[in-house]
């Protein structure tokens, strides 16, 4: 896992509330048995036309090219429904770093931090403030110290994260090394439980 | 102290707690599927890593399976890729697999409780959000994702916050035509998709004490679609009468020990919950959604609400979803003309589902405007109808009874609803595009899904 310090990015605004993981990526694209290539059908259906034509649509964000950047920016409740980690694959692979929303879903939080993506949860307000800012606007995210800031307007919000959580990501670990640190631990566990 | 059912069996799982009240959790039993675990085997692979406790684990294929002809090689390349590759891993690890062509073979959340693999007290995962169903036995039971899968086959353990608790209470006796399935559209209509998120509810309640287990998993299924973390209602005689004989229940002296511990399993007088909600259950009419997340639900009589009833914020969200669905604000939902009728997923696909459906339609004929498809949870639930005669009743009424899977609940194999169509689903998801891409889904309980596949029309079970 990639290790995530500071980002100072543009981003991509999704302005809709409760996206689900059938819409971060399609139940029939998630016939992979590898990690790699889910980003190519993220938002898959908001972004095109049906299967066969494949036709950007022009009023999605993903396909304006004044958006881009390392940090996707959506409305409440974001990643709710299914618990396919293949969403959190697909944004990912797309480039993302960081979703920033007012309020996620659980699977999908700890789904996004077991792959290096950091989901930062803001209030309303300053949610509102960010899809107000102009294409070139530029947040950054300072993970040490917990911070996010709307450059432009050197607007500052600070954000929770569980401080395991955090070491993992600032030093780029994944659990599972951690966990079979503790395997003796676990045994021990099993004979008493028993 | 007193303590909740769930700070019962969390405590008791808990391996140690760490930082940042990061908990690690023991896991008892740890079901797969070939759609979530492919990259997880890969994983501790690349680690070079053994399957820690591979007897704890079962596996079935039921995603991405076809439901005619299982008995032929899958057509679709990469979905049969999945299979075979499912095949392989349960193999070189030693995994028991339920696969296609074996008798205990279906939905992961249907054969666990029908094999008595799921068992009260039990902390249970599995890559698939609706694990939750195992609660209705006072389990914690809970999705994960595929790290998690990865984690729980490297060290049998997770790690995970606690959640905050809540206790749904409903009480008293429920209206003709009312099922399990409209009492949890009804809390979701209450309480909205993300109403429980951050936490592990209980349902409780003289009316949920009196409903049958297929009845309870219906609602403990739909536990994650109001964002919490697993549902649970104690255990009670229902359900060890349920659990008793069956494959892989303890038996004999066994069965006294397990039946002592699972006694216990219950909330103390004095818990206290972080929040608590009463429902009374004459206020449950029969439910169905009209748009796309499972908390846009409403009586079936009822009007589709205005745009200005709701907050400012969800203003847009509403006004986009309605588009989609192709219906309007104040609109009734009775009298919608229905496309396609399905009557299956985990939610709704059991032996009682199969035969209060059949008990309706025994002896009529499908509308001409509808394609119903009935796809049991699983084969043992399938055998059964058989066995019953429901079949017949199915297949006289021009239904199409299709093998067991996950089917349209989430159109990974070729069981999709064409754009633009409307089906009325017993499943538990009507998000854009679940069932298909455009295909529009009205989510209710299988008697008015029966109603629909009979007339060709949403109505109401009770003016019949
Ligand atoms: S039936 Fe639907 S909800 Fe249930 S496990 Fe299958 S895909 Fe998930």
């Amino acid at each position: 896992m990639q290790a995530i310090k500071t980002i100072q990015s543009t981003f991509v605004p999704l302005n809709i509330e409760n996206v689900d993981t059938d819409q971060i990526i399609p139940a029939r694209f998630l016939k992979g048995t590898t990690k790699d290539g889910f980003g190519k059908n993220l938002f898959r259906d908001w972004r095109y036309t049906n299967d066969d034509e494949q036709k950007p649509k022009a009023n999605f964000v993903l396909n304006q090219t004044q958006y881009n950047g390392k940090i996707l920016v959506a409305g409440k409740n974001f990643g709710c429904g299914s618990s396919r980690e293949h969403a959190a694959w697909a944004i990912s692979d797309a480039g993302f770093k960081v979703v920033i929303s007012s309020f996620f879903a659980d699977i999908f939080k700890s789904n996004a931090l077991n792959n290096g993506l950091l989901p930062i949860t803001v209030s309303e307000n300053f949610l509102k403030e960010i899809f107000e800012q102009t294409n070139n606007a530029t947040l950054t995210v300072d993970l040490e110290k917990q911070t996010i800031c709307i450059d432009e307007i050197k607007k500052l919000e600070t954000f929770e994260i569980n401080s395991y959580k955090k070491t993992c990501l600032l030093n780029g670990y994944d659990d599972i090394d951690y966990l079979l640190g503790l395997k003796s631990e676990i045994e021990a566990f099993e004979k008493q439980y028993m | 102290m007193a303590k909740t059912l769930f700070d019962k069996i969390w405590d008791k799982h808990s391996v140690k707690e760490i930082d940042g009240g990061i908990t690690i959790l023991y896991i008892d039993k740890h079901l797969i599927h070939e759609v979530t675990s492919p990259q997880a085997f890969s994983g501790i692979e690349n680690r070079g890593i053994p399957i820690f406790r591979p007897k704890q684990i079962v596996a079935t294929a039921d995603h991405n399976v076809p439901t005619i002809n299982q008995h032929l090689p899958i057509k679709d390349e990469l979905g049969k890729l999945q299979v075979d590759k499912l095949i392989e891993n349960c193999k070189n690890h030693n995994i028991e697999l339920y696969g296609l062509g074996h008798k205990y073979q279906g939905i992961v959340h249907v054969i666990g409780p029908e094999l008595g693999i799921t068992q009260p007290g039990m902390t249970i995962v599995c890559g698939d959000s609706h694990t939750s169903t195992h609660g209705a036995f006072g389990c914690i039971a809970f999705g994960i994702g595929t790290s998690e899968v990865e984690m729980v086959f490297a060290t049998q353990c997770v790690m995970q916050s606690k959640p905050k608790t809540m206790r749904i209470n409903v009480d008293g006796k429920l209206e003709e035509g009312v099922l399990s399935k409209d009492i949890v559209l009804y809390i979701l209509s209450q309480i909205s998709a993300s109403g429980a998120t951050g936490y592990a509810i209980e349902f409780a309640g003289s009316t949920i004490c009196n409903l049958s287990m297929e009845a309870r998993m219906t609602i403990c299924n739909m536990s994650i679609e109001m964002g919490a973390r697993c549902g649970l209602i104690a255990p009670d005689e229902t359900t060890f009468e349920y659990i008793k004989g069956r494959q892989f229940a303890p038996a004999n002296e066994a069965w006294k020990a397990s039946l002592a511990k699972w006694k216990t399993l219950y909330s103390d007088v004095d818990s206290i919950f972080d929040k608590e909600i009463f429902i009374d259950a004459k206020d449950i009419m029969p439910m169905i959604t009209y748009g796309t997340n499972p908390g846009m639900a409403m009586a079936i009589n009822a009007n589709i609400p205005t745009v200005e009833s709701f907050d400012e914020n969800d203003k847009a969200g509403f006004i986009k979803s309605l588009a989609y669905m192709g219906l309007q604000e104040r609109q009734k939902i009775l009298g919608q003309k229905i496309d396609y009728v399905f009557i299956g997923s985990c939610t709704n696909s059991r032996i009682e589902d199969l035969r209060l459906v059949a008990n309706f339609v025994k002896g009529k004929k499908k509308s001409n405007n509808v394609e119903v498809w009935i796809v049991p949870g699983s084969k043992q639930v399938e055998q059964q109808a058989i066995e019953e005669g429901i079949d017949k009743i199915f297949i006289d009424a021009g239904f199409q009874l299709r093998q067991p899977g996950c089917s349209a609940c989430l159109g990974m194999n070729e069981d999709k609803i064409p754009a633009g169509k409307y089906c009325i689903s017993t499943s538990n998801r009507n998000f854009e595009g679940r069932q298909g891409a455009g295909a529009r889904t009205l989510l209710a309980s299988p008697l008015t899904a029966a109603v629909a596949a009979i007339t060709g029309y949403v109505k109401d079970v009770r003016e019949l």
